[in-house]
């Protein structure tokens, strides 16, 4: 099974661009495209949108594992990360990600501001703009995983700032280490991570750690015996409800990141669906064997678990290897987020362990299981279990470190200078008043009773409105 | 004379409650959603991995204004209705109430009512 068409994911926007456009056409009225060309486009389109509807997963995902008092504001940080996101994403983090210039060796890039030649449909391949439409899709989820993290205690105006840097500067460096062609992918075994299980994904979940450290436990966390206490989230069926639309959206996250429309489109949607659903199931059972009772929202985290650990691997390896790897992110995301919980790292969601820990366990299970040749590879059989040796697994290794190391040090550097400067956390006042009011001046679910007074209850005169009357 | 009999009881027993005071001619109520503890006390749950105590159960708090010789038979009509024979069902008190007034007319004591 021969899969070199993938192998150049993000490239093929800009540098396909580059090299192929003279032979065609420059403007559209002159070109007549492939059925497979418009396809391919139409494809990675839709499943950008899909990507982008996962923005509402996230944003249900995060609110029901939170108060009531807290709603609004994580809804107003998941907004603000799909849209402020967007804009930086377009502005400054396209280009340092696929820009024509390669700068320090594979490690920086820069195609100016702006996105070069989005405005064209020449070439083959993607257009800029679907590969654009569906990069800023991803940028959007990298920055919302952090949200979750940091919820219930960070104040709004720093949060905004961090969604620019990590949507304008840190993911997109990301980026251009990897499916941007940089150093990562100029190894002699290439990395592997098809669909982002740590470019995306663990991007979020290192800069989420940092966030959650260096901010602090939430007031009430842990007892005055050091135990960490639960802070029971407001609502679980937005949780499931979220999870469930994560679940969806994947299916564009993984199919779409073959930038393609062909036969294997389906077989990785197939993967992503039983991943995700060994996912759950095994990371029920865990969690019910371990504290007795089967935690709904942890159920919803061992679904996202096995999603995110079949995103990387999703097109090297066989069906029923990634039941097992979807399973045993499953496992995994459960102890991590009692590991976090012990060493007083608070995170409401779980989106250390589900994006970063899990992230990286889908990231270096290619060296294990890898059999197809497929996203970078460039040879079969490449895992360890399959004969390849422990080349694959070594580079893995190096890749999953180097990013761990470049994300936890600059998101840890911003969020340290917006600690010194704007402030990070919001007062204990605030804190135990809401977000809701304190931050943006009304509460998330008000009571009819109260505010649909005309005029308020110190409003003017009293009219009455037609449900007092009856 | 008028008494008010408040009765706390458990949110599953309101509909017997409710059904078992308008058969004996009860003619309104007043239920509120409330939380709290008596002998029955907590218990434990885990979220997330997380031990946390549930201090205050949830209950449900009915409350009827009736005249002064009815209080006692309204109080065993709920007692009646709302025991299951298990501990937590709750407890009633009656106290006295010194003024009704029904707010569209003006009316007044045992005619508000």
């Amino acid at each position: 099974m021969r899969r070199k068409l993938l192998a150049v994911p993000a490239i093929s926007g800009a540098a396909v661009l580059a090299t192929a456009a003279p032979a065609f056409a420059q403007g559209t009225e002159d070109v007549a495209f492939a059925p497979q060309q418009l396809l391919d486009n139409i494809w990675i389109f839709i499943a950008g949108i899909l990507v982008f509807f996962m923005q509402a997963g996230f944003a249900l995902v995060e609110a029901g594992l939170t108060r009531a008092k807290n709603v609004g504001n994580i809804m107003m940080k998941n907004l603000m990360d799909c849209s402020a996101g967007v804009l930086a994403f377009f502005l400054v983090g396209y280009g340092i990600a696929f820009g024509s210039d390669e700068l320090l060796g594979g490690w920086f890039g820069w195609g100016g501001l702006g996105v070069d030649g989005i405005d064209s449909a020449a070439g083959d391949g993607l257009f800029t703009a679907t590969t654009f439409f569906f990069q800023a899709a991803f940028a959007a989820t990298a920055a919302t995983i952090v949200s979750g993290a940091m919820a219930e205690r960070t104040k709004f105006k720093s949060y905004f700032v961090y969604s620019l840097v990590i949507t304008a500067l840190i993911y997109p460096i990301v980026l251009r280490w990897t499916w941007g062609g940089g150093w990562l992918a100029q190894r002699e075994f290439p990395f592997s991570d098809f669909a982002g299980s740590t470019i995306v994904h663990g991007t979020g979940g290192w800069a989420a750690l940092m966030g959650a450290i260096i901010l602090g436990p939430r007031i009430g966390k842990y007892g005055a015996d050091g135990k960490p206490r639960a802070i029971p989230g407001h609502n679980i069926a937005f949780v499931v409800l979220g999870a469930m639309i994560l679940f969806i959206g994947w299916f564009g996250f993984n199919p779409g990141s073959e930038l393609a429309v062909d036969e294997f489109v389906m077989q990785i949607g197939v993967k992503t669906l039983l991943a995700g659903a060994a996912g759950a199931v095994v990371g029920m059972i865990v969690n019910w064997v371990w504290d007795g009772k089967p935690d709904v929202s942890m159920a919803a985290n061992g679904l996202l678990a096995g999603l995110v650990a079949i995103t990387a691997p999703v097109g090297t390896v066989t069906t029923p290897v990634s039941v097992l790897i979807g399973a045993v992110g499953g496992a995994l995301v459960i102890a991590s987020v009692k590991f976090f919980d012990r060493i007083r790292v608070d995170d409401p969601v779980g989106a250390i362990s589900v994006h970063g820990v899990v992230g990286a366990w889908g990231t270096l299970s290619i060296g294990l299981f890898a059999k197809w040749d497929d996203a970078f590879l460039g040879r079969e059989d490449a895992g360890l279990f399959y004969g390849g040796g422990i080349d694959q697994l070594t580079t893995q290794v190096i890749f999953v470190v180097a990013h761990f190391v470049f994300v936890t040090v600059a998101a840890g550097l911003l969020f340290l200078a917006l600690k010194k400067t704007i402030g990070l956390r919001v007062t204990p006042e605030e804190e135990m008043a809401g977000l809701d009011v304190e931050e943006h001046g009304v509460t998330g679910y008000n009571a009819d009773s109260v505010s649909g007074v005309p005029g308020g209850l110190t409003g003017v005169a009293a009219t009455p409105t037609p449900s007092m009357t009856v | 004379m008028l008494s008010l009999v408040t009765a706390v009881i458990k949110p599953f027993a309101v509909d017997a409650v409710k059904d078992a005071l308008k058969g004996a001619g009860v003619t309104g109520l007043t239920l509120t959603e409330v939380k709290g503890f008596g002998r029955q006390g907590g218990h434990t749950e885990t979220y997330r991995g997380a031990e946390y105590a549930v201090d205050f159960v949830p209950k449900v708090k009915v409350e009827i204004v009736v005249p002064l010789e009815d209080a006692e038979s309204v109080a065993n009509v709920i007692r009646q209705a709302a025991s299951s024979g298990k501990i937590g069902d709750g407890k009633i008190w009656i106290t006295s109430v010194d003024r009704v007034i029904r707010i569209r007319t003006g009316e007044m004591g045992a005619d508000a009512i």
